[in-house]
């Protein structure tokens, strides 16, 4: 029979649209309005996984996102599988395929579950204790017995393999009213709230808003069934301009500034093309009101965890809203009056109820009398000693007074009383108070704008969440709160925490996720621990994925019994963020691929790209590498490329340079402090290389300084260092040097740059710029100028990274690319060649020019650089200057920059490499230095290396070593130029 | 050789690498603003007064304020640094005017234009699509018409200023890929909302 726990009539489901779901390969139907757990215990399925540690048989346990045991891994397609969903709010779809978790081979018959046999391994603490085992024979065990067994039992679920083909969304939003938390409490605020005009936002994270509105049967509002007043206040709502409603949507991170992030499930249909699956909504609210109710607690007796046990709210709420019965037999275990209503409509349904065992010495009120008036047995000072079945619940023995009685039943519900959600009151900071007539903590002060209300502030029933809630809206909106009349809403009380010791039987679980029981706690107490924090971390109790929502209070108490200490001293855990786990989906959103990070191409990319360039990432920038040709590999392209420059010429994009206008009265004496070199004497027309430090007097970046006019200043950065050294600069102009009048303007963008270098480096440029003569006479190396090329605005430096004859074309970037193909086909008639990143970095090596982040790391002066020429010595002062005297940075056995040559001239260097004074260094001799850079060089025919090395200068032609695995490389040192020392290239 | 010049208008329009990326639909349209002459102004009040004599909108001195005359605009950017918008003007002959009217005064004017890319966006949806990256209020009481803010549209710094029925948006030229990108993303995540 189809469904044969789905009563005939009730529940808010659509019995008219049937669906098809598989469970565990099982086929199985439900309908429209189904969550995944109220299908499958309409179809009498409880056993829905296995607990972590011992492999327990486990059943639904709760309706809500508080499951511990139902979680399931749900399947839409390839890349569409999602594990650990909890089954209470995974909606039913037709074709939805689930799995259960923990189980191997299957989960009637699960051979894990031989850990329960060998429980004493996985004890209060036992990943400690294992840990820690002893070495030798120790380590072994931990090897082979240990870690296989652990690994098998721990994790839960399986993650995806595959891309996730779907779409996840981000926005932030801004609202005057946040109301999380759309029951009665949340409706009576937003009702009100927006009375006010402001924005509101009601979320609730079930599909359909109301909470317990939902499952109320008996009270009216307004003096209309509650569930009108719902369908009526939702209508006015949603019928509201300022009002956004969003269903499915968890707030599940508070964060500061009142700024709470929401989960908001779009669709969880299965489809071919990508789906938009959830999106985060960053919220930044006026005031937040939160209205997250109270979680039902499961008692703890011996075999709590047997399928078909539940809480009996839960119980309540399947058959309101699903109209699922969660057995045909059943008995309640309670301390408190609210499980009386549920076996009161579960008996008005028609449901046997075997018998209520309340653990009170008395149980006289409203609701437990009106169980009794029904003809349900209700006995008191009874507790559940043990349960019986194997994968379902088929009995329960209960002490009473004294007296064992065994009661045969199909599901036990149980009550221990109610918890407030205070999660996000604590995650907002806000001080949590024990409240000893209700023997829970309840919100205390507020840190930021917020309030909580209804049950999840300790204030139950009907009536108080409505006043309550509409006095926190009407607050938000400045006006009288209204009132709602509530009546049939008898109040109700009780409750429990912890664990009895007596006539403990078997395990009586406390949290269910981590498989945690009352024992263990004890245990943990007994072996010296006496913080909750520490018990928490020892045990794993509220350290799942629920962050032990049903057992962090009677962890509580049951530590707080064992060490006789009133509750509250024992501490509380602390709540974080996320309340529900959160998808990475959800997080990531479109930061993945190609939105991850901005990718930055320059305007001659796509020109790069169609010839052939391979292209390397350079902070955010894409830059060609090399381009190599028909059967080239790397090396054979960068051969090619360094031997043209060096012979006839080469074109090289360095638009990624970073580009700066300093401009205003005080600029040259601005940079005289930010740099290192003297530029008060810098003409205008004429270019310096710039150096520059930090406060610690070490290398930060370098680069070009060109004087346009004696109050304009042309700048470049390296392309890493464009952003940093902009907010370098604007620092000391903001803070120390407020007085100077000078700006400062990024033009990295702005200028699309050229670099045109080799021996006919001039007859390409040449035949196209107008207005400046190209003279080694009237613009001799390390000028500039603004002019013309082919009628395009230019600004023209003869400059140099390789050691040649060298311009840099800088154009407003639109024309980069036509300016390019200009240049490139002119070239053509002088043998120039198109090279990358990495015939830079060969031919500017070959120079002994050094690059900002390869031969510097942040602890390298000038002077270790060989770089005090670049130090302008008659300046008063500039970044970095007093630090550059410090002892440290004087002594004799700095690392010093050199070249390295191996002696055997074939062998190449990497960077990295130590470098050492014997050939065979003892463990533990220091490295003298290490490599910095290392190619081969086509000039040299060679492979020559950069090195940092101590008191490397005086050193030269002195014989060392570099280590590597197997033999030792013999190298000699050498001045760090290779090519060219006295410059003849450069001013050709 | 004046046939041999590189033409201008040839190649001011092109957007950088998967520039066809602008789209519309009836809740959003995302367009590329018209080339325009930018400058970035930097200086105090007189600076800004004797821009104004020659460019016609008055840099305000009012934050995130904007002041508009004809197609021109000048953008608050901070208590002393305004952006200079002119579009489909030539930057040389405008910058040189502007060049000469704070000649003597202690001022930065540094051309731009093509620093960054204007995109503009319009429909019921172009403030939803934004706030997929950009964590500021943009109610338009929050964020009414003439409003400019430096801020940041994930990853990218960019300028947004509000105008009568539309959003322009500055963006330096190599992040108009990654902006394109999230909005056309954000479009998709933005299914089934009305705001």
């Amino acid at each position: 029979m189809a469904q044969p726990f789905r009563l005939a009539t009730g529940g808010r489901i659509d019995r008219a649209r049937p669906l098809r779901f598989h469970f565990d390969g099982r086929s199985y139907e439900g309908f429209a309005g189904d969550t995944l757990a109220s299908a499958l215990i309409a179809n009498g399925v409880h056993l829905v996984g296995r607990s972590y540690k011992y492999h327990r048989p486990r059943g639904i346990l709760t309706a809500g996102p508080e499951e511990p045991n139902a979680l399931v891994g749900v399947r839409r397609g390839p890349g569409r599988f999602t594990p650990n969903l909890r089954a209470t709010q995974v909606r039913l779809h037709d074709g939805l395929e689930a799995v259960s978790q923990n189980r191997w081979p299957s989960l009637g018959f699960d051979l894990g579950a031989v850990n329960s046999l060998g429980s004493p391994l996985f004890s209060a603490g036992f990943y400690y204790k294992t840990f820690m085992g002893p070495k030798g024979a120790g380590d072994r065990l931990w090897r082979r017995v240990f870690e296989p067994v652990i690994r098998h039992a721990a994790g839960l679920g399986n993650a995806p393999t595959q891309p996730d083909p779907d779409l996840y969304a981000q926005f932030h939003e801004h609202c005057e009213v946040l109301v999380i938390g759309a029951g009665p409490a949340g409706i009576a605020a937003a009702l009100a709230a927006a009375q006010g005009g402001g924005r509101v936002i009601l979320c609730d994270e079930q599909a359909e808003p109301g909470g317990s509105l939902l499952s109320e049967t008996a009270a009216t509002i307004d003096d209309m069934p509650a569930r009108d007043w719902l369908a009526r206040s939702l209508a006015t709502l949603a019928a509201m301009p300022n009002v956004r409603l969003m269903p499915r949507t968890q707030a599940f991170g508070y964060f500061a500034q009142n700024f709470v992030a929401l989960c908001e499930q779009v669709d969880d249909l299965p489809d071919d093309g990508p789906r938009l699956r959830e999106r985060l909504w960053q919220v930044r609210a006026g005031r937040v009101v939160i209205a997250t109710g109270a979680i039902e607690r499961p008692l703890v007796f011996p075999g709590n965890d047997r399928p078909g046990v539940m809480l009996a709210d839960a119980a309540r709420i399947y058959l309101a809203r699903y109209g699922v019965a969660v057995g045909r037999r059943i008995m309640v275990a309670t301390a408190h009056d609210s499980a009386y209503r549920a076996a009161l409509e579960l008996r008005e349904a028609g449901i046997d109820v075997a018998l209520v065992a309340d653990l009170r010495p008395q149980a006289n009120g409203a609701w437990p009398m009106a169980a009794r008036a029904a003809g349900i047995e209700v006995v008191t000072d009874a507790r559940v000693i043990a349960t019986h079945g194997r994968l379902r619940i088929a009995g329960a023995t209960v002490a009473i007074a004294g007296r064992e009685r065994k009661v045969a039943c199909d599901a036990l519900l149980m009550s221990g009383g109610w918890t407030p959600s205070v999660h996000l009151h604590s995650q907002s900071r806000g001080k949590l108070v024990f409240d000893e007539a209700l023997q829970a903590f309840v919100p205390g002060a507020s840190v930021q704008a917020q309030c909580s209300v209804g049950t999840c502030a300790g204030r139950f029933g009907l009536s108080a969440a409505l006043a309550d809630g509409a006095r926190a809206g009407a607050d938000a909106a400045g006006i009288p709160a209204p009132v709602h009349i509530v009546a049939n809403d008898p109040a109700m009380t009780g409750g429990t925490l912890g664990a009895s010791r007596e006539h403990a039987r078997g395990k009586a679980f406390v949290d269910f996720q981590n498989d945690v029981t009352a024992d263990d706690i004890r245990q943990a107490v007994r072996e010296g621990f006496r913080s909750i924090e520490h018990v928490k971390r020892y045990t794993t109790t509220g350290m799942a994925t629920d962050q032990g929502k049903l057992s962090n209070m009677n962890a509580l108490a049951i530590a707080a019994a064992e060490l006789d200490a009133p509750l509250e001293k024992v501490g509380l855990t602390t709540f974080r963020q996320p309340y529900t786990p959160v998808t990475f989906g959800t997080l990531a959103g479109a930061s993945r691929g190609d939105l991850f990070d901005p990718v930055r191409r320059t305007p001659i990319h796509d020109w790069a790209r169609e010839h052939g360039a391979v292209f390397e990432d350079v902070g955010l920038w894409k830059r060609a590498w090399f381009f190599p040709q028909a059967g080239e590999d790397m090396q054979a392209a960068v051969r090619r490329e360094c031997a043209q420059v060096r012979r006839g010429a080469g074109l090289f994009d360095a638009s990624t340079l970073g580009k700066l206008e300093v401009v205003g009265p005080d600029a040259a004496l601005f940079l005289e402090r930010i740099y290192t070199n003297a530029f008060g004497r810098l003409q205008p027309g004429r270019c310096r290389y710039g150096l520059m430090l930090n406060e610690q007097g070490f290398v930060m970046d370098d680069g070009v300084v060109a004087r346009l006019a004696p109050d304009r200043f042309h700048v470049t950065t390296t392309t890493g260092g464009a952003a940093r050294v902009l907010h370098h600069m604007e620092d000391y102009l903001q803070t120390e040097f407020p007085d100077l009048r000078v700006w400062l303007t990024s033009t990295t963008e702005q200028w699309a740059v050229i670099a045109v270098q080799g021996p006919r480096a001039r007859d390409i440029v040449a035949p196209f710029i107008e207005g400046i003569d190209l003279s080694n006479a009237a613009f001799p190396h390390m000028s500039v100028r603004d002019g013309r090329i082919r009628g395009v605005p230019c600004r023209l430096m003869r400059v140099s990274f390789t050691g040649e004859l060298g311009f840099e074309v800088n154009v407003p970037a639109d024309y980069g690319r036509a300016v390019w193909e200009m240049l490139w086909q002119e070239g053509r008639k002088h043998d120039a060649v198109a090279y990358g990143t990495q015939a830079m970095h060969v031919l500017r090596a070959e120079k002994g020019y050094i690059i900002v982040g390869q031969e510097t790391d942040g602890t390298v002066t000038p002077d270790d650089l060989g770089l005090n020429w670049a130090i302008g010595k008659a300046k008063p002062d500039f970044v970095g200057k007093r630090s550059l005297t410090r002892p440290d940075m004087l002594a004799a056995n700095r690392k010093q920059l050199v070249g390295l040559l191996t002696d055997d001239a074939r062998t190449a260097l990497e960077e990295g490499m130590q470098v050492t004074a014997n050939a065979t260094p003892a463990i533990g001799e220091h490295a003298l230095g290490h490599v910095t850079s290392a190619y081969d060089s086509p000039a040299l025919g060679r492979p020559i290396a950069l090195a940092l090395v101590e008191a490397g200068r005086a050193r030269l032609g002195e014989t060392l070593f570099v280590p590597t695995s197997g033999r030792s490389i013999a190298v000699t040192l050498v001045a760090p130029v290779f090519l060219d020392p006295e410059g003849a290239r450069l001013h050709g | 050789m004046a046939e041999n010049r590189l033409s201008a208008p040839a190649l001011v329009s092109r957007l950088p690498h998967g520039s066809d990326r602008v789209f519309r639909d009836d809740a959003v349209a995302v367009a590329r603003a018209p080339a325009a002459a930018r400058f970035i102004l930097r200086g105090g009040d007189e600076v800004a007064a004797r821009v104004a004599s020659v460019f016609g909108a008055h840099p305000p001195a009012r934050p995130l304020a904007s002041a508009q005359a004809g197609t021109r605009a000048a953008l608050w950017l901070g208590p002393d640094e305004w952006l200079l918008l002119a579009p489909e003007e030539d930057p040389e002959p405008l910058g040189r005017a502007l060049q000469a009217a704070i000649d003597g005064v202690p001022a930065s004017l540094v051309d731009v234009s093509q620093r960054q890319i204007g995109l503009s966006l319009s429909g019921p949806l172009a403030s939803r699509l934004l706030s997929s990256g950009c964590p500021l209020d943009l109610a338009p009481a929050a964020f009414p018409p003439g409003m400019v803010a430096r801020t940041h549209f994930h990853k990218a710094e960019i300028v947004l200023w509000r105008r009568a029925d539309s959003f322009h948006l500055e963006v330096w030229r190599s992040f108009v890929d990654d902006v394109l990108g999230h909005l056309e993303q954000a479009r998709l995540g933005a299914a089934g909302l009305v705001s």
